[in-house]
């Protein structure tokens, strides 16, 4: 294996790894928050902030996977 | 990976000059555009590197002092007109998502905070506009000349995150000593009274050392995210197809400037809140 084809490997790997958590767990925050709406459903600005905020949070390790694949990638 | 290049060099040899126009860089050749994760030096002050990034920075504080001169100074004025209406509504509903976090203590941590908002805010949307990143100067560097953007997304560059993490981290710690007294407030992280308080100390030290991190890499990457988003779909498709993906980018761009506020007002209103 080359120098070149292992750091395409490891571009790839590192985000497609990486972006497994994350899927799963801003899938379960999107249930819980639809779940917490049918139950109450007056709450719902309070629930959208809070559940924009929490998909950031999941959001930031697909994140991290991803800045360090394009480190990877371009330097 | 050199024959895949030059399938794509025969392929794409329009679009391939026209990239070669704008970009003539270094020893790719293969007419990938090309992206730089740092943020170049366009120029020089005395000793300091002025990048395009910071350039950009300087231009987006010049918006923002405008735009907030004109507001303060419509304040007094009797007949406002819609701008400043605009921007009492903007600023109004930023307040009320502060208040369901802080309370009463909004209106005091209300300018910081809105300040963080607003100002990621224009650097996300100002990273957005035509001729960011594509318009392309000339400069002389070690010798050789290298083609470098004018203007680059402020939040596309780590050490901008980094300072915009730093801040928001530091005044976390100042606030906390200044509602708690020093003595409370450190307690949080020297505590001798029990092996186990004594360890959860540590373990909020590196919290809060995680906590700049955290807020400077999300930014960053969102945003730089973003940037190598558009432009390979515009190198893929270059008609129209970047479209939907510049509204995402615009909603990204609003949701990271609320993220970045809203998380500084959870934090604060941790740091100034006692426990136990």
């Amino acid at each position: 294996m080359t120098a070149d084809a292992a750091k395409l490997i490891a571009t790839a790997l590192s985000i497609a790894v990486g972006a497994i958590g994350p899927g799963i767990g801003i899938g379960m925050i999107g249930a819980k928050a639809v779940e917490a709406l049918g139950r109450n459903p007056e709450a719902e600005s309070a629930i959208r902030t809070t559940m924009i905020l929490a998909i950031a949070f999941a959001e930031a390790v697909a994140i991290y996977a991803l800045v360090v694949s394009l480190i990877i990638k371009f330097t | 990976m050199s024959e895949f290049k030059e399938i794509t060099n025969t392929s794409n040899s329009i679009s391939e000059k026209q990239i070669e126009i704008e970009s003539p860089t270094k020893e790719h050749k293969s007419g990938f555009p090309e992206i730089s994760i740092k943020a170049e030096p366009i120029f020089h002050l005395g000793n300091f590197k002025v990048t395009n990034s910071l350039f950009t920075a300087v231009i987006v504080l010049i918006v923002f002092f405008l735009l907030a001169f004109k507001y303060s100074k419509e304040v007094a004025l009797k007949k406002k007109s819609g701008f400043f209406y605009f921007f009492n509504m903007i600023i109004k509903s930023i307040y009320d998502i502060f208040y369901s976090v802080l309370k009463e203590k909004t209106e005091y941590f209300f300018p910081l905070l809105g300040a963080y908002f607003l100002f990621v805010l224009f650097n996300n949307w100002f990273g957005l506009l035509p001729g960011v990143g594509s318009i392309m100067i000339k400069i002389v560097e070690h010798g050789k000349e290298l083609t470098v953007p004018l203007l680059r997304g402020n939040n596309a560059d780590l050490n901008t995150t980094l300072v915009l993490g730093l801040v928001s981290v530091t005044s976390i710690q100042y606030f906390g000593v200044k509602y708690l007294g020093f003595g409370t407030y450190i307690k949080k992280f020297l505590d001798f009274s029990n092996p186990i308080n004594f360890f959860v100390g540590i373990l909020e030290i590196v919290s809060e050392i995680s906590k700049v991190l955290s807020f400077s890499f999300r930014l960053f990457g969102n945003i730089f995210a973003g940037e190598v988003l558009l432009t390979i779909v515009a190198f893929l498709i270059p008609v129209a197809a970047s479209f939907p993906f510049l509204l995402l980018e615009i909603f990204v761009g609003l949701v990271q400037a609320l993220v970045f506020s809203m998380l500084s007002a959870v934090f604060i209103s941790m740091a100034v809140t006692k426990h136990h």
